[in-house]
């Protein structure tokens, strides 16, 4: 797995690539925990390049989304599809996340 | 049933060798490609529920088996753990919004949902996990079961 930060205006953009399994995803959280602490509230996660994902891997993004929604943050998804989708609904996680088909509309529906 | 079978430590970082196992038998078998996915979700969640819970002293083995005829690919996970069946756990509440989820439950929720059928068993003082995937196209998500 292989995490890109990039600074928008308005939030942080995360592009995630390759795997979140069992493995990656302490890492994920990892990254999270230290750009919250860093005081970024907004984020987008770009899932685009994302092949795979496990429980594990939804874990990390609930953990994170709950701790980001305690102090008053926002996170969005993009280009959640294909099988990493199917997982999404699968576990009902499809319908608890903000989705967007791409980061411009993610960052458009995030405050200016 | 022609069978590919592994066996390794039950620790995470043999959860590559594990999945790569599986697809590799996927492929081979000519699983269609969401099946496929489902097969390497539901690999990773019962090796890692294994090397988790199956061994409190540490020290044990997960054996993986994987088989296809025309109609079905078999996975089967093992473990000689205390007996334990997994699909004896509650589901988590999936309508649930996102400050009301646990984190935790989801591992087994796709164990069953994902398999066309998955059954447990104690045999020779082992834990099996029994999952059956229909080799016929399809959605990756289970059909409903009788």
């Amino acid at each position: 797995m292989d995490l890109q930060i990039q600074k928008e205006s308005n939030a942080t953009a995360v592009t995630i690539t390759g795997r979140l399994d069992a493995v990656t995803a302490p890492e994920y959280e990892k990254k999270f925990n230290e750009l919250i602490a860093g005081a970024e509230t907004c984020f987008v996660v770009d899932f685009d390049q994302l092949d795979y994902i496990s429980s594990a891997g939804l874990r990390v993004l609930l953990a994170t989304a709950k701790r980001l929604k305690v102090k008053g943050g926002q996170i969005r998804f993009a280009n959640v599809k294909g099988a990493v989708k199917e997982v999404f609904d699968i576990s009902g996680f499809g319908s608890i996340f903000q989705m967007d088909d791409s980061v411009e509309a993610a960052l458009a529906n995030l405050p200016a | 049933m022609k069978w590919e079978r592994i066996h390794c430590a039950a620790t995470l970082e043999h959860l590559a060798l594990a999945t790569e196992f599986v697809e590799e038998c996927a492929d081979r078998f000519a699983l269609a490609v969401k099946k496929k996915f489902g097969a390497l979700i539901v690999v990773e969640e019962a090796f890692v529920n294994i090397c988790s819970y199956a061994y409190p002293e540490g020290g044990g083995e997960v054996a993986l088996a994987c088989g296809a005829d025309d109609d079905t690919f078999v996975l089967e996970i093992a473990d000689k753990g205390a007996p334990f069946d997994v699909l004896l756990l509650p589901d988590p509440d999936t309508t649930l919004d996102l400050m009301d989820r646990e984190i935790g439950g989801l591992g087994v929720h796709f164990i069953r949902k994902l398999p066309d059928r998955v059954s447990y068993s104690r045999e020779n003082g082992q834990n099996i996990l029994r999952m059956v995937f229909n080799r016929r196209q399809g959605s990756m998500s289970a059909h409903p079961k009788p």
